[in-house]
């Protein structure tokens, strides 16, 4: 294991941020840490860089207890949400100031902080101030710097929740390449459901300060461990007096077997999709179907459907 | 190039020109009225009996060893207050402790004082009866202490708002990058205060040369000894030399001209490479 976390607790204050925490981190993967704002992930992960101590428990990173080593000398890389650049220091300084801090040769470090630009497309901004990059830019700076020291372990906290939509998209997909490529353990904050699913082999989720599942990305959204996990990783609606994903539900215009009836309240066409709402035993659900199914079914508001879970289809009981 | 800037800057600046001009205008009348015509008027009375004149009042010995005390004293005061305001900008930034919001309005006491009042002050304290058995009346140290007293608040209240504004996270990434606390400061805390810690440095500087209250009573004005530069402009007016005076102003002025331009040249150094 790369990181092992072993009953971690931590408060701010009287505020209780993390509750007997353990967590495996294989090594060589690239794992989500995916929670709400507030869940303590972020907290987590500062724990394992060695920014925040914690109050019990331990945390291992390559075997070696780490538990009371100083962020400095964890050989940890960290990259902040929003940058952390030493604005005083061109991308070139930047990148390079890890191994001039362990005083390596100036052509080494010439070297490797030329591969690292080249790695992350800034070779030809090497002399630029970070002042004068956009944020994608500046983000990808921070990852060479980080991993300019040969970290054993990468954290990411939340690295594209300062980006704007379109930029974030690309560099999900980025570091998924770069971690194809460069295998160094991965271990990234987020509370976008979506991009840990599209980015990460493993989803952790932490709610409330503890782990509430661990498991890849498949195994946490066919079989999520109770209701929190099953809404927060994608959306949920409720018949029967269970939570269902509104794609696995059968709806037709016939009675049938081990169906509920509902009535259909608005049809709305989103692109390719079409969001069927309805009105079921009193209160409010919906249905996904492909534009296809609607128009075979010719379903308008005021009409009757007979609404079922899919063959196979995973739903969760709530307790009433 | 200039062409197609101008060609296509032309309209916004037809449409600010109305309000830009009256600001410029009134800008300039002002400055000239309370600053730049009172200057060149010291400037061009010191000229008045000729080149000659003016060495020769400049050189006396009791206006030159006014002149070099002032300037050593003004010097050796900012660069003082250049390490002990940053650390206690630093101390009041980053340190919690019990009455730090009192020593954060203190800071602030000797521009509120009147610069004799805090003469006064300092002259019960230091002086021939004083309860901490310390007399630097009538020495040159009395003179750099009441130097010291009244630019203090420059180089603090310059560097805390740039270091409350310092962002943490730079820290803890140099910490993750192996630096150690020092390699931090050196490396990435320094270089980002060195701008505010020269312009408060020079504001001091230049406040010091200047300085006449505060250091009248507790220097004892001992020509060749104690007497700084004002206190000798003072003198001189006082025995109808009005053009040695302006003299000794003159070369003050540009002292304190070429420390300004010099820091600023060093900031914009720094600038450019943050």
């Amino acid at each position: 294991m790369a990181i092992e976390v072993r009953d971690v607790n931590k408060s701010f204050g009287t505020t209780p941020v993390l509750h007997d925490v353990s967590l495996d981190v294989a090594a060589g993967s690239l794992t989500a840490l995916l929670g709400p704002s507030g869940g303590g992930k972020s907290t987590l992960l500062r724990v394992i860089a060695g920014l925040e101590r914690p109050d019990t428990g331990t945390v291992r990173i390559s075997g070696v207890d780490a538990t009371r080593l100083s962020p400095q000398r964890r050989n940890v890389g960290f990259v902040f949400q929003h940058y952390a650049a030493f604005k005083h220091l061109t991308v070139f300084r930047n990148v390079a100031f890890g191994l001039e801090i362990r005083k390596r040769p100036k052509d080494e470090i010439r070297k490797r902080v030329m591969e690292l630009l080249e790695l992350v497309h800034l070779e030809k901004l090497a002399d630029r101030y970070p002042s004068q990059l956009s944020g994608g830019q500046r983000q990808r700076m921070a990852l060479a710097r980080a991993l300019a020291v040969e970290p054993q372990v990468l954290l990411l906290d939340e690295p594209f929740g300062a980006l704007d939509a379109q930029v974030r998209k690309e560099l999900r997909t980025w570091l998924r390449r770069l971690h194809d490529e460069v295998h160094v353990t991965t271990v990234f904050v987020t509370h976008d459901q979506e991009e840990a699913i599209e980015v990460a082999d493993t989803i952790v989720v932490l709610a409330g300060g503890e782990v509430v599942q661990a498991g890849s990305p498949g195994e946490v959204y066919d079989n999520p461990a109770n209701p929190f996990v099953m809404r927060f990783l994608g959306p949920v609606t409720e018949i029967g007096g269970s939570l269902v994903r509104p794609h696995d539900i059968e709806i037709s215009p016939d009675p049938v077997e081990g169906g509920s009836p509902a009535v259909v309240s608005r049809v709305v066409r989103l692109g390719f999709e079409v969001r069927v709402e309805v009105e079921i035993g009193g209160h409010e659900a919906w249905v996904q179907v492909t534009r296809e199914q609607a128009d075979r079914l010719g379903l308008g508001p005021g009409d009757t459907v007979h609404l079922r879970p899919a063959p196979g289809a995973r739903s969760l009981v709530l307790a009433l | 190039m200039t062409r197609e800037v101008t060609a296509i800057t032309v309209r916004p600046v037809r449409r600010l020109a109305g309000g830009t001009a009256a600001g410029l205008g009134t800008a300039v009348l002002y400055l000239s009225l309370i600053v730049l015509i009172p200057l060149a008027a010291v400037v061009w009375r010191s000229a008045d009996e000729g080149p000659g004149y003016f060495w020769r009042s400049v050189t006396t010995p009791d206006a030159w060893a006014a002149l070099t005390l002032t300037v050593g004293a003004s010097a050796l005061v900012a660069l003082v207050n250049l390490v002990m305001g940053t650390v206690i900008a630093w101390v009041l930034v980053r340190d919690r402790f019990p009455g730090r919001a009192v020593l954060d309005t203190i800071i602030d006491l000797p521009f509120a004082l009147p610069t004799i009042v805090a003469g006064l002050v300092l002259l019960a304290l230091y002086g021939p009866q004083s309860p901490l058995g310390v007399n630097l009346a009538y020495s040159r140290a009395g003179v750099v202490l009441a130097l010291l007293f009244v630019t203090l608040p420059f180089v603090v209240r310059t560097v805390q708002p740039v270091l409350l504004e310092l962002d943490t996270e730079m820290e803890q990434a140099a910490a993750s990058l192996g630096a150690s606390p020092f390699q931090t400061f050196r490396r990435v805390i320094l270089p980002n205060l060195i701008p505010a810690m020269l312009s408060g440095t020079a504001l001091a500087f230049t406040r010091a040369i200047a300085e006449f209250g505060s250091t009248v009573l507790i220097s004892g004005n001992l020509p060749f000894k104690t007497q700084v530069a004002a206190v000798n402009i003072f003198s001189q007016i006082e025995g109808d030399n009005t053009t040695g005076a302006a003299a000794i102003s003159t070369v003050l002025l540009v002292v304190a001209l070429v420390a300004l331009i010099t820091l600023d040249v060093l900031q914009r150094w720094g600038s450019r490479r943050g």
